[in-house]
């Protein structure tokens, strides 16, 4: 871009048009600016508050590792699970953490793909949610096999049996997605953090602190031969995180699809739940950083612009969602069939009948609806009020199929309901404690936001700021390729 | 090459106040005919390959590889148990050709996973690293360069490499604090 704009002109900032673009870094701070905002975080001694909340949620934490280990010692019949309801609040809990994860992978990779540079303030934390919730999904099918230390059974190795897995089975399918996004959201998020390691190497005043930043950053010198291919491979892991992500949860949802249980039986799953995945995913981005942007004041970083956004893409993705809602009543309307027409009848003034109008009608289609309205996008407590119903909703949505599914079976002499124990209520409850104290101890002892991608939306960032040549030479925020 | 005190050279480096300058001096070291040179900045800067006379990363062919024996490993995991060691008729469905679909997520899942393993430890090994001690570090002003600075440096193992003409080099190119960089 020398000398002739090569974009089209719809690419421009709209500057032509007489459209001033928001800067993504409020009030024109610098770069050092930056760095000292994003490493004081984790420099300066941890604020009393966050030593009040990790107490709780450490307490809490242990409440669910207390409840795991009495489940792991004693059996699932710790667990409410019966039949016909085998599957109940553990694989809704796996589902739910899975799928708020997604944010974090779409956000990292999709919108890097598509250049939505908002994203560098907070793809980095987002990531590390994803890395949380994966830990606390992997959790309940773990435990869910019930006999944890057979579970290598799962991997194909060679045994005194000679038994291998049956790889045509999606609970197979679902082993290798979920380690492989699990495996791949981690080198994807050290290989976006070294050089901001490499930043607190160089910034660090102990012995100790410059051993652990160094070891880690690898010795990153911020070399423009080095940038080359780290900006390659970062690239190439987008563009395999991408398909990635959206395979998980379409094989998540594989486990139900191929059944032939009614309600579960649906060729809709797959992008359904990935809809959904974003849609309860998005909502938990904005339940972490609303609060971690108030409390570290990185209002100049994560601004209000970019809880706009993330506001749209929860109305876009909470409409596919009340859409595969629509659809399912639909088809098992169209369909004929009997047992799809009572399992859906039964989902709205069944047993669990207020789950489905709090939980998916008000919660999951209703609330986000608000977000048509710039003035709630913008306004933080609707925003948080939203992502919270969001949270619940897409809970409740996942008991609902799961639970709500197997509760009327084929034949009335079978049916039954699911009532959780204390070890049931708990063991959730202990995620969320697990998830929020991981996310704790990331924020004081990692950078939360990405600095060396923040800098990069800076004007001062292009190699021809301040250039005659430059045709939008007051465009501080153009986009460039 | 040593300095008067006995210090072995790694090179000489400059520091220029803005990535805009470092751009432009980057294209004047390039015309200059220097191989052994780098410019160090706190994120990469968009268009610094072509200033440098880079040419484009060849990380992704080992991508490619790392996804392709992925693949491959995925087949022969899948179809070696299933086919041959433990045959097993589930569904009716027995494991001949019809039933390939089925092994489809598996084979996708491990060449995305060997892929993204051999993006990342190409990342690390085609940059020479980890490499904790680096000649770079003994120079004081450098630790900004994960900051807000912006460095060049010319090395001494360069053929066109003199004291005066890289110095000359740098001075003309608006390098601030051009410094002798030890090697030791």
């Amino acid at each position: 871009m020398d000398a002739a704009p090569t974009a089209p002109e719809v690419l421009d900032d709209g500057a032509s048009r007489g459209v001033e673009r928001v800067p993504l870094v409020l009030n024109r701070r610098s770069f050092s600016w930056l760095t000292e905002r994003i490493s004081g975080v984790v420099e300066q001694p941890a604020p009393r508050w966050w030593w009040v909340c990790f107490t709780i949620t450490g307490t809490i934490a242990m409440f669910g590792m207390f409840c795991l280990g009495y489940q792991i010692s004693t059996g699932v019949g710790v667990w409410g699970n019966n039949i016909p309801v085998g599957w109940a609040w553990d694989i809704t809990n796996f589902v739910f953490w899975i799928g708020i994860g997604h944010a974090g992978t779409l956000i990292s990779a999709i919108l890097f793909l598509l250049r939505q540079k908002w994203r560098t303030s907070i793809n980095r934390s987002a990531e590390a949610m994803t890395l949380f919730a994966v830990m606390c999904a992997a959790i309940f099918p773990g435990v869910h096999v019930g006999r944890v230390w057979m579970a290598w059974y799962l991997a194909p190795l060679p045994n005194n049996y000679a038994i291998w897995p049956n790889f045509r089975s999606p609970l197979m399918w679902d082993v290798f997605a979920v380690s492989t996004y699990f495996t791949v959201s981690v080198l994807f998020w050290y290989t976006g953090l070294i050089p901001d390691l490499a930043t607190l190497r160089d910034r660090a005043t102990t012995k100790i602190r410059k051993f652990l930043f160094g070891f880690f950053a690898c010795g990153w010198r911020g070399s423009n031969r080095n940038w080359r291919h780290y900006e390659m491979a970062y690239l190439l892991l987008a563009g395999l995180a991408t398909p990635l992500v959206l395979s998980v949860h379409s094989v998540v949802s594989f486990d139900f699809a191929t059944s032939i249980l009614p309600t579960w039986h649906t060729t809709i799953f797959p992008p359904y739940f990935v809809a959904g995945a974003i849609f309860g995913g998005f909502a938990m981005v904005l339940t972490l950083l609303i609060p971690a942007r108030a409390m570290f004041k990185l209002h100049d970083i994560i601004t209000v612009q970019h809880i706009d956004k993330m506001a749209k893409v929860i109305l876009l993705t909470g409409s596919f969602v009340a859409y595969a809602y629509s659809m399912e009543f639909f088809v098992a309307w169209y369909s004929g069939n009997a047992y799809e027409r009572f399992a859906f009848w039964n989902r709205v003034f069944g047993p669990y009948w207020w789950y489905w109008w709090v939980g998916m009608l008000f919660c999951n289609c209703l609330s986000p609806q608000l977000f048509w309205f710039r003035w709630c996008r913008r306004n933080i407590l609707v925003v948080y009020f939203v992502s919270m119903c969001v949270n619940a909703g897409m809970w409740f949505e996942r008991f609902i199929i799961i639970a709500g599914g197997l509760h009327r079976d084929f034949l009335p002499s079978s049916w039954g309901l699911f009532i959780p124990t204390w070890v049931d209520i708990w063991t959730f409850i202990g995620t969320l404690g697990i998830f929020t104290s991981l996310f704790l101890l990331f924020i004081r002892f990692l950078p939360m936001i990405a600095m060396s991608e923040v800098k990069i939306v800076l004007p001062e960032a292009d190699a021809h700021y301040g250039s005659t040549t430059d045709h939008h030479p007051a465009a501080g925020t153009k986009e460039r390729t | 090459m040593r300095t008067p005190s006995g210090h072995k050279v790694y090179g000489m480096g400059a520091q220029y106040p803005s990535a805009a300058t470092l751009y432009e001096a980057a294209k004047l070291v390039r015309d200059a005919g220097f191989k052994r040179w780098d410019v160090h900045s706190p994120f990469p800067i968009h268009g610094m390959d072509e200033a440098m006379g880079l040419k484009k990363s060849w990380l992704s062919a080992v991508v490619l590889a790392g996804g392709i024996s992925g693949l491959l490993t995925a087949v022969i995991v899948e179809f070696g148990p299933s086919s041959f060691l433990f045959p097993l008729i589930v569904h009716g469905k027995p494991t001949n050709f019809m039933t390939v679909p089925a092994f489809f997520p598996i084979m996708f899942e491990l060449t995305v996973l060997f892929g993204a393993f051999a993006a990342f430890f190409a990342v690390l090994i085609m940059n020479g690293l980890p490499r904790p001690h680096h000649p770079i570090f003994n120079w004081e002003r450098f630790s900004r360069v994960t900051n807000d600075a912006f460095f060049l440096v010319i090395e001494a193992r360069d053929p066109r490499f003199t004291e005066v003409e890289a110095r000359e080099l740098l001075e003309r190119s608006g390098g601030q604090h051009i410094t002798i960089i030890h090697d030791d």
